[in-house]
């Protein structure tokens, strides 16, 4: 329960982030990917913000035994890189370039009830599906 | 600075807040792809906390429409194809790349993890690529 609402909180205020640094609006993200174009470097200082305090509060936190509503760490390992990574990381950059949309400005920019997003996250969701399903076969090193 | 800037960092900073008490409570990484792929994948178990993330998520995207709608911009301005093909390469991509914006760019970087490093400035570099794609094409004015 306390794992629930827990989680509930913390995406209630990555949302008010995302909006508040701009992440939410698709034209001032691409406008963050056009640095050939009309460059609008704003966005790189929600990296700055979140990268920075996260770096510090990562190493105190991992100071503790467990965490506090959990028995024990989910941290993923430090896996070798895999061409897997690159490739997806790759066909995830063309995504976000094309619409201005990564996963959580996506889901969050359901709540604006416009059409836009909603088409963004079925095509998410369909192409999750692809996946699973192409994975069944080839069994992907992740 | 100017306040776009400013608001940059706040934001950024109350990101940066968001995931170390997800690390903090639950022990786990912020990564919204993979959270959002578990609810496809995983047992029944673990889906309550996935499920109160998002919900999370869209509440607070129903407080900024409330309080801020500006911060969903100007509505429609790509062809509905195209961000329906957006949405499916970001849906794709992020699950075989173990990652997104969240997991990668922000939670990995954190933890100075070499392939969240990697992984981040493969999906910027596509990105920019892809723009300035679109706008030698004509289709950014």
């Amino acid at each position: 329960m306390k794992n629930n609402v827990g989680a509930f909180i913390v995406g209630l205020l990555f949302a008010l982030g995302l909006g508040i640094s701009g992440m939410t609006d698709p034209q001032k993200v691409l406008g963050f990917l056009d640095l050939f174009g009309a460059w609008d470097p704003s966005l790189a200082f929600v990296m700055l913000g979140a990268v920075g305090l996260h770096l510090i509060s990562y190493r105190l936190i991992r100071r503790r035994q467990t965490p506090l509503f959990s028995a024990q760490w989910e941290v993923p390992p430090n896996s070798p890189l895999t061409p897997s990574l690159i490739a997806g990381a790759v066909i995830f950059g063309v995504g976000w370039g094309l619409a201005g949309y990564c996963p959580g400005p996506g889901i969050t920019a359901l709540a604006s009830f416009e059409l836009r997003p909603f088409v963004f996250v079925a095509g998410m969701i369909l192409g999750m599906l692809v996946f699973k399903w192409v994975n069944l076969r080839f069994k992907f090193r992740r | 600075m100017n306040s776009a800037w400013w608001n940059a960092l706040a934001g950024g900073g109350l990101i940066g807040l968001a995931v170390s008490l997800m690390l903090l409570w639950n022990g786990r990484v912020t990564g919204i792809s993979g959270i959002f792929y578990g609810l496809f994948t995983r047992n029944p178990r673990e889906r309550d906390w996935r499920l109160s993330f998002i919900l999370g998520l869209i509440f607070g995207g129903i407080a900024l429409r409330l309080f801020a709608p500006q911060s969903f911009g100007p509505a429609g301005l790509a062809p509905d194809g195209l961000v329906f093909a957006a949405g499916l390469l970001v849906g794709f991509g992020t699950v075989l790349g173990s990652g997104c914006t969240s997991g990668h760019g922000i939670c990995g970087i954190s933890r100075l993890s070499p392939r969240s490093l990697v992984a981040t400035g493969a999906f910027m570099g596509a990105g920019i690529l892809t723009v300035a794609l679109l706008r030698s094409l004509g289709a950014i004015p």
